[in-house]
């Protein structure tokens, strides 16, 4: 196997031979127990072995996986490292801009930006990862990275990690909920077709509306204006003046229909759509969370989360800041730390948090050196070559800090972490076996992570945060 | 005016269109055809006698009306197209109307629509044409859509052309695909004009058809994202250039300084090519009957045979004398009675062995585009179309119909909930059409609709009306599900009404939702 080098130093797998079963009894691998279970035999015990001679080997990160279901907070834009898990409070005004004194953690030696004081209460259920890195400035191509552990480019789109769960974890796997298994509040990234070659079946249910106003109208689900007599009453209607589908019974298309229909209005009219009913909360709940749409988000995928929704994306805009970029942090930062911490203390007090995993980052970090010359007066631009992520729940450490990035937050320094490496040992806490197949049109041979000595880059599993 | 051009329409014919109704037992058959079957009938008839299934009754008028709209234009009849269509009495009525409906505007849009699924005209990930050379692409399309090309010339253009993506738009078929690798170009080849999927070739085929493609080259200009894509004899072959063959097996000349490209398209293009005509008259024939003769029409290969092969021979053989005019395919299978049989299946035991052969028209969820511009054209309701990507964002006139977008990346959540193609292989089986419950719940329930409903323009009269009688629920009949309402449907709906009129306006609300939400709306049938 040949191995290429980055400039860092870290190896990089360019071979077109990635591990096979061959290889695996060649090994002696595959005379485990595992055998008896088809599709998830290979991972484990073969990276094991593997890892000391092959450092980019897929490493099983843990025997039990714990995770039910995963909240990934999106910092659509791409949010700046050093504005919030990262801070550089050495490395001069011209990199650090206006936040110049970080705080202390409940954490020894862990420091978060100034602005996020709840979070610096709660270090010790989340660690944080600041040499995440895949060298990629465009937003769409990052956002595919970040959220696939794929390179951009390969013939086929893969599907986001949000899709692969809903897959593995969704109707297929015996999930019976009437709210779909991948929820993305409030709206699609539309960055790519988050579903890839799954198919749109796969694609994450937006539920519209906004948890921030005083009913949370969910796309669907909440009729404002509409009395549930009425929705009695136009139902019966509708199904007295279904003239076809009487007539087409029995015709796979229209039985479907009927049923989709049935689950519809379980939803409108059953328990089910008050999940969305945020005024069931306690007011001081509420406000710990923050009044804003995305504070009211993090309670909304608690809530989500309680009703066994094993996927929950909350798609948070506003993190492209090429401009007015430390206003924007300011008025930003408050707000993710509130709801944030919220979510963490929330779900650890519901003794939610060992089994939830909560992902936060972007799709990339942003310049660390201020832009501080027109038209930027101020901003930063997108950054792929390091940022930070934070990680909490589901088997994950708290209190943990992986990987460093240099003085000025330019250089990966220490321990890189690529996406796949993130998104496989979330997988192998949710005890979904990387190697699976994922179905395709096609047919094509599609694993749910690149295989041992594809051209993606990888550090290893996060063992370290398990 | 609206209301009044109705009011009287509906007057004019309303006693004629009842009596039509009390003849049949359901609103979408009729006893008997007016035309006389065609040489395309007598095939599938043979087979279907073979397999004694016995086909479908005649659709009636109003499902014809609604199919061919739906299918040749994507787009519902006006009320005055239906009730002049029920008004005419010529036996041959279908035929003309057939006739007009493929000269119109619409039907460049939406035929465009669809060979821009299968040509990936996309601006963005993962195709990354760029918007300048999407709408390009999508402008050449439409004009050899909205001129009849010759589907042989369409396909050569798209094969060897060479130029700048910004002028010479057909190149864009060689950037407009994820792999730009000969073996990656060589599948997209194959699975656009053979209907095959190379991939599953074994790799010394694949190879071979990889060699007419392994002199392209691209490069870049002064402008931005703009590409010459041109023959670069300097590429040389690792093939030795005698033993290329073509998938058919014979054996290809290829010259060392003349384009291979040429050399595949004329191979392609003969009249004796076993592949090229029988992929698209396969195509057409599921674009309008919701099933390949070959199922899927992208995967034809020795061991998926064809359901009919008589039918299938007929009509590429059809396709070849007609020198390729795709419109005059498109002609010979809407006049066939079997296009214009009803979608209620005759022998309700062997049900999926009647579909497989043709034996009823089967029902299918309107594509999303179609179903959007339905909803907006019965509302005079509007749709915001953006693209997330790349900065700055596209953004498109609100009244825009989603069957004239010209790049996959431009958007809107409804479009993509409902399931339209993302373009991203040119695969058929990217357009999902199966409705699923997050759809269902859209349409019954969410603030789109309700909107769309309460500010409607075209239904007002019919929601402020002072009350609601016979003739203002054909008319409302008329509007969405283009067609009159039978007797037992106008005494449920009018007895709602009545029960409901303390509140009128939101009983009459009911009422137009409860049709935009039957299957008779939501589905082809």
């Amino acid at each position: 196997m040949k191995i290429d080098l980055y400039t860092d130093g870290t190896p990089m797998m360019f071979s077109d031979d990635p591990m096979t079963r061959r290889q695996a009894l060649k090994a002696g691998l595959l005379a485990t127990a595992g055998l008896l279970l088809p599709g998830r035999a290979l991972v484990g015990p073969l990276s094991a072995a593997n890892r000391a001679s092959d450092p980019a080997a897929a490493t099983p990160t843990t025997a039990q996986p714990r995770a039910k279901a995963v909240i990934q907070i999106w910092l659509w834009g791409g949010s700046c490292h050093i504005d919030t898990f990262d801070p550089k409070p050495t490395a001069g005004r011209d990199y650090i801009g206006q936040f110049e004194k970080p705080i202390a953690t409940n954490v020894d030696g862990i420091q978060l930006n100034e602005l996020l004081p709840v979070l610096a209460k709660t270090a010790d259920k989340f660690s944080l990862i600041r040499s995440m890195t895949h060298g990629n400035n465009g937003h769409e191509t990052a956002s595919y990275l970040v959220q696939t552990g794929r390179q951009p480019g390969d013939r086929q789109v893969y599907p986001s990690m949000g899709a692969v769960v809903s897959l593995f974890k969704g109707y297929d796997a015996g999930y019976k909920g009437l709210i779909p298994p991948y929820v993305v509040l409030t709206e699609p990234q539309g960055r790519f077709s988050e579903a890839g070659f799954l198919g749109s079946r796969f694609k994450p249910y937006a539920t519209g509306g906004d948890p921030g106003q005083t009913r949370f109208a969910v796309e669907g689900v909440v009729a404002p204006g509409i009395t549930e007599a009425r929705q009695q009453s136009r139902r019966d209607l509708l199904h007295n003046l279904n003239t076809l589908e009487h007539a087409l019974k029995s015709d796979p298309q229209i039985e479907n229909a009927a049923e989709c229909e049935k689950q519809a209005y379980d939803l409108i009219l059953g328990d089910a759509g008050k999940v969305f009913d945020l005024a069931q909360e306690k007011d001081a709940l509420r406000e710990r969370y923050g009044r804003n749409t995305f504070g009211q988000s993090c309670l909304m995928a608690r809530r989500l989360v309680e009703k066994g929704v094993p996927y929950i994306t909350i798609n948070y805009k506003g993190w492209d800041t090429h401009k007015q970029h430390f206003q924007t942090m300011r008025r930003k930062l408050p707000e993710l730390d509130k709801g944030l911490a919220t979510l963490l203390q929330d779900l650890q007090e519901r003794g939610l948090l060992g089994s939830t995993i909560v992902w936060c980052c972007g799709e990339f970090g942003r310049t660390p050196k201020v832009l501080w010359e027109a038209p930027w007066n101020g901003g930063r631009n997108h950054f792929g070559k390091v940022f930070s992520a934070l990680v909490a729940g589901g088997g994950f450490k708290g209190g943990q800090v992986l990987g460093a990035s240099n003085a000025t937050g330019e250089e990966v320094k220490d321990r890189p972490v690529y996406p796949c490496d993130l998104i496989g040992t979330m997988y192998d806490l949710l005890g979904i076996d990387t190697n699976a197949r994922l179905p395709h049109p096609q047919g094509l041979d599609t694993r749910v992570s690149p295989p041992l000595g594809d051209k993606t880059a990888s550090g290893g599993r996060l063992v370290e945060l398990i | 005016m609206y209301l009044i051009r109705i009011l009287v329409a509906v007057m004019l014919l309303f006693s004629d269109s009842a009596s039509a109704v009390e003849a049949s037992p359901n609103p979408y058959e009729m006893p008997e055809f007016t035309t006389k079957p065609t040489a395309l009938d007598e095939l599938v008839w043979s087979r279907l006698e073979k397999l004694d299934l016995k086909p479908a009754r005649p659709c009636s008028d109003a499902v014809f009306l609604r199919r061919v709209y739906l299918d040749v234009i994507g787009t519902l009849p006006t009320v005055k197209e239906a009730t002049r269509f029920y008004a005419d009495r010529s036996p041959n009525k279908r035929a003309a109307l057939i006739d007009q409906l493929l000269a119109r505007d619409e039907y460049t849009d939406y035929w465009t629509m669809k060979w821009c699924d299968v040509l990936r005209v996309k601006a963005e990930f993962p195709i990354n044409l760029w918007p300048n050379a999407a709408q390009a692409y999508h402008r050449w399309i439409r004009t050899a859509i909205r001129d009849n090309l010759p589907y042989d010339q369409f396909a050569r253009a798209l094969l060897t052309s060479s130029g700048s993506n910004f002028r010479v738009a057909p190149v864009n078929f060689y950037r407009a695909m994820q792999n730009r690798e000969p073996t990656g170009i060589a599948q997209t080849v194959a699975l656009t004009f053979m209907g095959q999927r190379a991939d599953k070739w074994p790799a010394e085929r694949q190879e071979q058809l990889a060699a007419f493609f392994n002199k392209i080259g691209a490069k870049s200009t002064q402008e931005w994202k703009e590409e010459i894509i041109f023959f670069d004899p300097s590429k040389t072959n690792t093939e030795s250039l005698a033993a290329v063959r073509f998938p058919d097996g014979s054996v290809a000349r290829l010259e060392s300084d003349a384009d291979p490209r040429i050399v595949f398209a004329d191979w392609l293009v003969r009249p004796e090519n076993p592949y090229f005509t029988r992929a698209v008259a396969n195509r057409y024939w599921c674009w309008l009957l919701g099933r390949g003769i070959v199922h899927e029409v992208d995967d034809l290969r020795p061991d998926n045979p064809p359901a009919n092969p008589e039918l299938l021979a007929y009509l590429e053989r059809e396709l070849r004398s007609a020198k390729y005019d795709l419109k005059q395919l498109l002609r010979l299978i809407l006049n066939s009675h079997t296009y214009q049989l009803s979608s209620l299946p005759a022998d309700t035991e062997h049900v999926e062995l009647a579909r497989a052969n043709f034996a009823f028209y089967p029902v299918r969820r309107l594509d999303a585009e179609v179903l959007i511009d339905a909803l907006n054209e019965i509302t005079g309701g509007k749709e915001q179309y953006t693209s997330a990507i790349p900065e700055p964002f596209t953004f498109i006139p609100e009244d825009f119909r989603s069957i004239s977008l010209p790049d996959g990346s431009i958007s809107s959540p409804f479009l993509e909930m409902f399931g339209r193609p993302p373009r991203d292989t040119g695969l058929e089986s990217e357009r999902n059409n199966r409705l699923t419950a997050a759809q269902r719940l859209h349409l019954l329930n969410s603030s789109q609709l309700q909107r769309k409903l309460e500010g409607s323009t075209r239904l007002e009269h019919f929601l402020n009306a002072s009350t609601v009688t016979r003739p203002e629920l054909a008319g409302l009949y008329l509007t969405i599900l283009s067609r009159y309402p039978a007797d037992a449907e106008a005494e449920v709906a009018l007895a709602y009404y009545q029960k409901n009129k303390t509140k009128s306006r939101e009983a009459a609300l009911d009422l137009a939702w409860a049709l935009i939400n039957s299957a008779e709306f939501l589905y082809r049938h």
